[in-house]
């Protein structure tokens, strides 16, 4: 096993509008490593979810390579992207994406329920992740009953619960105050962060760009720079 | 994953109760008319079922066993020189008055039996012996009549007398037969008093029942009947079917209640199809989160079938049901009509399956159009 979990090489990706076609990444490349926390950083419509996207096999490039854990992605059939987004990402959304009439422990056992878990099975693995996230007492509350960093953190505990090796969040923390985005990022620092996984975090949010290994900053669908010492990043 | 469909909509309340509200409604409708309808043509046939002979010869113009065109006394003989009868007798069916002691009428449907055999005799007897019918001025009445004199303040019990034009009639015995489509009480009597209760004319004849000798069947006798000049024979089942379809073509029945039944069907796909397009509509988002942590397409496919589906089937539950409940509470009174053949809830089976998997099938639509991408927006 390469050092190397996610190849990314001069990725395009458009869409179509109107006539013509709006070119969401023109060109982007990109290295994920195992065992760090990669953040994506860039303007409004710079492409990063575009590019996370494609990274998870939700959204089909058109040109460039693409291998995640020594798989072409590109050259897998739909069916077999789907399996291996199955067994192999864990999503952190911005909106958390908890279903409301599912508890915590029911949200959180989805992921191994779609890998073949039995129910039962399921919910005891799922309410183990949620101790380890610290909410093991709310497994059965409805999120409604929960706060936004309760929510997230339910979700942090969906995406670990089949233990993928690769785990990816667009802007976890934007519909957090700034007190509970850096909790939650601590916590998926501290609890997400493996030498066999890798972690891709999309973020406007420049108070937490702190806990990323490295930076990536994106402009106009592409990677323009790789900065490793986060800690003094300054966004331009 | 099909338990987190279900939890998923047993848990979404509002819309869980108005699917199965709608689609109870829309069962119960259909059901209820349907067999309000089948009802409505049982009394049609009431006479049919009363007398229950197995070939009914008529006037070759006769349509339906509710329609009588007397007959000369004479047939009765013709039809029993037909080779294969084993027997044949007369039997008067008409619509007379009968006064009471207090001086009101009552419409009554006159029955007149032959007088050696009793054959069309009620299949039911409540008090006193049929046989008794030999007796002079002597007639059965049935329950219809117990209930429509004692409306009018006049007990009937064995010994009871009453005139039908103007001649006694003294009832010996109290049946149970099938309702008739107005209602009126059926009157036995022996076809020879039958006669002197009428007013004397040519042809009293109504019909002659016939059986078949060993080895003919009822259509082979029917048809062999039928082929005297000026006369048509009908089986008994023929002559409930086509007594039937009479009424579905020269009354506004069908009609009426085919309004009620299309309504029925058209509000439930309208509220159970609209609900269901709704509760997928904004389950659409995590069925998308779903694609996204790779739930396949046959998986998503399946629960939202099996969401429709259940619906479904507890709305069915809950309609027939109401409408078993209503027709047991009704049939004891045979009033309103009911009568629920099995075809009734397949029907309806089938129309909710439909109207289920029509819903099913637009939410899938959408489920299939998802890009799982959209999760991130
Ligand atoms: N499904 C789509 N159809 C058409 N255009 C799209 C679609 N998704 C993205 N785009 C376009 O592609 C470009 C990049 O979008 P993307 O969502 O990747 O940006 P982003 O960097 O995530 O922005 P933000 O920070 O606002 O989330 C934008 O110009 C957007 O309008
Ligand atoms: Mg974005």
């Amino acid at each position: 096993m390469s050092n190397l979990a996610i190849n990314v090489e001069n990725v395009v990706k458009s869409f179509p509008a109107g006539d013509t076609r709006t070119y969401a990444l023109k060109g982007a490349t990109l290295d994920a490593k195992f065992g760090e926390l990669l953040m994506i950083v860039g303007p409004s419509g710079c492409g990063k979810t575009t590019l996370l996207s494609v990274i998870c096999g939700t959204l089909k490039c058109e040109e460039g390579r693409l291998t995640v854990f020594d798989h072409d992605l590109r050259a897998m059939k739909e069916g077999q992207i789907t399996r291996f987004r199955c067994e192999n990402v864990g999503f952190i959304f911005q909106q958390f994406n908890l279903i409301p009439t599912l508890t915590a422990v029911e949200n959180a056992s989805v992921p191994l329920i779609l890998n073949g878990v039995s129910t039962a099975e399921a919910t005891r693995r799922a309410g183990e992740v949620l101790e380890k996230v610290g909410i093991g007492e709310k497994r059965h509350s409805y999120p409604s009953q929960l706060s936004g960093g309760q929510q997230q953190r339910v979700a942090i505990a969906r995406a670990l619960a089949h233990e993928p090796r690769l785990i990816i969040c667009d802007e976890p923390t934007a519909s957090l105050d700034a007190a509970t985005g850096q909790k939650t990022l601590d916590l998926l620092k501290s609890s997400a962060l493996q030498p066999d996984r890798c972690v891709i975090v999309v973020s406007h949010d420049n108070r937490i760009y702190h806990f990323a290994d490295r930076i990536a900053e994106m402009e106009d669908g592409r990677v323009t720079g790789i900065h490793n010492d986060p800690k003094n990043y300054h966004h331009a | 994953m099909l338990g987190i469909a279900l939890k998923m909509l047993f848990r979404d309340r509002a819309k869980y109760a108005m699917l199965v509200c709608g689609l109870s409604f829309c069962s119960l409708l259909m059901c209820q008319q349907i067999s309000v309808f089948c009802g409505l043509m049982m009394w049609t046939t009431a006479t049919v079922r009363n007398i229950g002979a197995p070939v009914w010869v008529v006037d070759a113009k006769v349509e339906q066993a509710n329609e009588v065109i007397p007959m000369r006394q004479i047939e009765v003989e013709r039809v029993r020189s037909v080779p294969g009868v084993a027997w044949a007798v007369p039997l008067f069916i008409g619509m007379e008055q009968a006064r009471l002691a207090d001086g009101s009428f009552q419409n009554v449907q006159l029955t007149g039996l032959d007088t050696g055999t009793l054959t069309g005799r009620p299949m039911e007897m409540r008090a006193g012996r049929i046989e008794d019918l030999r007796l002079p001025n002597a007639v059965i009445v049935d329950q219809v009549a117990v209930e429509k004199f004692r409306k009018k303040g006049i007990k009937i019990q064995l010994g009871t007398t009453f005139e039908i034009n103007d001649k006694e009639a003294r009832v010996v015995g109290i049946c149970h037969a099938a309702r008739s489509f107005f209602g009126q009480p059926y009157i036995y009597t022996t076809f020879d008093r039958a006669m002197e209760y009428t007013k004397p004319t040519r042809k009293q004849l109504s019909f002659v029942l016939a059986g078949p000798s060993a080895g003919v069947t009822d259509e082979e006798l029917a048809a062999r009947i039928s082929r005297l000049p000026g006369l048509r024979a009908i089986t008994k089942d023929n002559l409930f079917w086509l007594t039937v379809l009479w009424y579905i073509k020269n009354t506004g029945i069908p009609i009426s209640i085919g309004t009620v039944v299309i309504l029925g069907i058209i509000v439930g796909i309208a509220i159970a199809g609209q609900t269901f397009y709704l509760f997928v509509h904004d389950n659409l988002r995590f069925l998308a989160a779903f694609k996204a942590m790779g739930a396949r397409m046959p998986t998503l496919a399946a629960m939202v079938l099996l969401q429709a589906f259940s619906v479904g089937f507890i709305g069915y539950g809950i309609g027939v049901g109401l409408v078993s409940w209503f027709g047991s509470v009704v049939l004891v009174k045979e009033q309103p009509p009911f009568f629920m053949p099995w075809q009734v809830p397949t029907f309806v089976a089938i129309v909710i399956v439909f109207i289920c998997s029509f819903s099913a099938l637009i939410g899938l639509i959408k489920v299939a159009r998802l890009e799982p991408a959209v999760v991130f927006r």
